[in-house]
């Protein structure tokens, strides 16, 4: 189980990570290892097995729909890095709109 | 004044309560050994000496107007440590990672607001691995920490800093995180109590989420009883968090006295590997014998599906830190470089913000998520999660208590493990488990190795059950003492135990 540049590749776009070519060519590598590692889980025959998410019983957690105290506004955007007019400023979504 | 800074928490509220020392002298007492050793231990990223000395002064003024001094908050005046990955509202967050390295919480965690509650002095925040990955706070983003034994080692991780501040008399207590092994790792490799609890015990609001199925708050102490009550302070529901379960949280304190005589403890037979180090087994089944001879009924019990933990949880955590650290994109809080496009933004702030361990995750995560490789990896794993379960259930239902090492060795030196990934990851090889089990678990002090390095004992138990897990350590502990033994720093010439000899 050897994993290709071009799966590195693929799986940093999916990720949304720049990586340098060294980092493609080390992770490569590495997670060729972990992942060679991981296939002794095949051993097992976990066909009947239903698969573990969460170890708590808990479903669907509801609460009354009620009006509660939140956060102050200029709370909320003190650790934003560009804010107009009390919203997040970020960058163009669709071009030619706006 | 190092007399102070060595003592147990529950030791100091007694002298506080006598009106032997005031909660200023024994803040200032602590502040001034973390002035005198942190520079060499490194467990500390953000101090807060000012702040920590008016919740003194307002701790002095609580109990100089308080007329029955045992009704007054049971942490009044003592001060404590926070893992940098639990917030604190108004002072820096960092997860160890540049991604946080300017971010201020607007809200504290549930933990904190209790420990506040329950009168603590916050002394600032504890260094870890970035975003809690990793098991030497080697991968934080600042600086590593040095284990107070020998400071050419690492503390463990990844909530290395505040283990080492326990240890080394910079803090009374302290919060850390364990998502598969970050508080009873580190608790072990620095010769202090650690214990993480249930999953669903304790609240996580305003912790910072790595792995969400794995992810729970502990604490690190200088005894069980110390302990016993920090746990006893944070446990409990929490509208915030709707994982924090409904189940009445003991008096753990009260009923540390119970001995172990009676108890059925298993040893799994699977803890103990051909590879480890050999004086962790002798001091690991020396502890087992001291239990049975405290009246403890020990047998050998059986995990099947031991050595499969570490490929299910290597393939479960960065799944979930994958999806977890997605909220990472520049635009909302933390580090955000300048590209008019929006994707390039994207990718440029999370390549340049985030670790290679970090990295590494998301990225063997993203994968074991993605289309054609879901079944074979994330989904194959979370079955493999449900017979480690399993496990646990049969093995819990012969007996009251599971005993094994905490860790293969004692720590290890800085940059040893750094090169190998998979190096690193099979630290964690005893305490993975537990974690997807979601079942409590403590470390604490059982002996040295040759080279007088601290040696943890880990002691497992049911769910919601971490009155048992805290009884008989406290049993063990009365003893043995060997958690009085506390390390010599430089400049400190004192090398004599804690309290009386072990």
């Amino acid at each position: 189980m050897r994993l290709s540049l071009a799966q590195v590749e693929h799986v940093a776009q999916l990720a949304q990570l720049t990586l340098s070519d060294q980092e493609k060519e080390l992770f490569c590598e590495q997670l060729s290892s972990i992942l060679e590692y991981a296939q002794r889980l095949q051993e097992l025959d976990t066909s009947a097995i239903p698969p573990t998410a969460t170890v708590l019983p808990l479903e669907n957690v509801m609460r009354d729909d009620q009006i509660r105290p939140s956060l102050p506004l200029e709370d909320a955007l003190a650790n934003a890095p560009d804010t107009e007019n009390n919203y997040f400023r970020v960058p163009v979504i669709l071009e030619g709109e706006g | 004044m190092t007399d102070l800074a060595q003592m147990t928490a529950l030791e100091a509220r007694d002298l506080l309560r006598r009106g032997e020392v005031s909660s200023v002298e024994l803040t200032q007492a602590v502040l001034d050994r973390i002035l005198a050793h942190d520079n060499d231990i490194k467990a500390f990223l953000t101090l807060t000496p000012e702040l920590a000395l008016e919740q003194a002064a307002s701790a002095d003024r609580l109990r100089a107007s308080a007329e029955e001094q045992e009704n007054l908050p049971a942490l009044l005046g003592i001060p404590l440590a926070i893992k940098d990955v639990i917030c604190v509202e108004g002072l820096p967050t960092t997860c160890g990672s540049r991604m946080l390295e300017n971010f201020c919480p607007p809200f504290s965690a549930t933990v904190v607001d209790k420990l506040r509650q329950a009168g603590a002095v916050i002394l600032g925040k504890t260094n870890t691995d970035e975003f809690a990955m990793g098991s030497s706070t080697e991968n934080s983003a600042f600086f590593a920490s040095h284990n107070p034994w020998d400071l050419t080692r690492v503390p463990g991780g990844s909530s290395g800093g505040s283990a080492a501040a326990v240890a080394a008399g910079l803090a009374f207590g302290a919060l850390g995180s364990d998502t598969g092994g970050s508080v009873r790792q580190p608790a072990s490799l620095c010769g202090v109590v650690g214990i993480k609890p249930t999953y669903g015990r304790v609240s996580r609001w305003g912790l910072v989420a790595f792995a969400s199925s794995l992810d729970q708050i502990g604490c690190f102490a200088r005894s069980t009883a110390d302990a016993a009550l920090l746990l006893r302070t944070i446990a409990g529901y929490d509208p915030h968090d709707s994982t924090s379960v409904h189940a009445p949280v003991p008096d753990y304190a009260g009923a540390l006295e119970g001995g172990i005589r009676g108890l059925r403890i298993g040893v799994p037979k699977e803890y103990f590997l051909d590879g480890m180090q050999p004086d962790v087994e002798i001091a690991v089944r020396a502890a087992i014998s001291t239990m049975a001879s405290l009246g403890a009924e020990v047998v050998e019990v059986s995990l099947p599906h031991t050595s499969y933990a570490l490929p299910v949880y290597y393939l479960v955590a960065p799944a979930e830190a994958s999806a977890n650290l997605a909220r990472y994109d520049g635009m909302r809080y933390g580090l955000s470089l300048d590209s008019a496009d929006l994707w390039d933004r994207y990718r440029q702030t999370r390549g340049q913000g985030f670790g290679p361990e970090v990295k590494r995750r998301i990225m063997l995560g993203t994968y074991a998520l993605s289309a054609g490789y879901y079944d074979a990896y994330y989904r194959k794993a979370s079955q493999v999660r449900t017979l480690i379960r399993e496990d646990f259930d049969r093995a819990l239902g012969q007996c009251d208590l599971l005993v094994a090492p905490t860790t293969p060795t004692t720590a290890f030196k800085l940059g040893e493990k750094t090169g190998d990934p998979m190096q690193m990851y099979l630290q964690d090889v005893f305490t993975l488990a537990l974690s997807l089990a979601g079942l409590p678990g403590l470390s604490l002090p059982c002996g040295f190795d040759q080279a007088g390095l601290p040696i943890g004992l880990q002691i497992m138990g049911g769910a919601f059950d971490e009155g048992t897990v805290l009884r008989a350590a406290h049993a063990y502990e009365r003893a043995t003492r060997w958690h009085q033994h506390a390390p010599s720093l430089p400049r400190d010439a004192r090398q004599e135990p804690r309290g009386g000899n072990p």
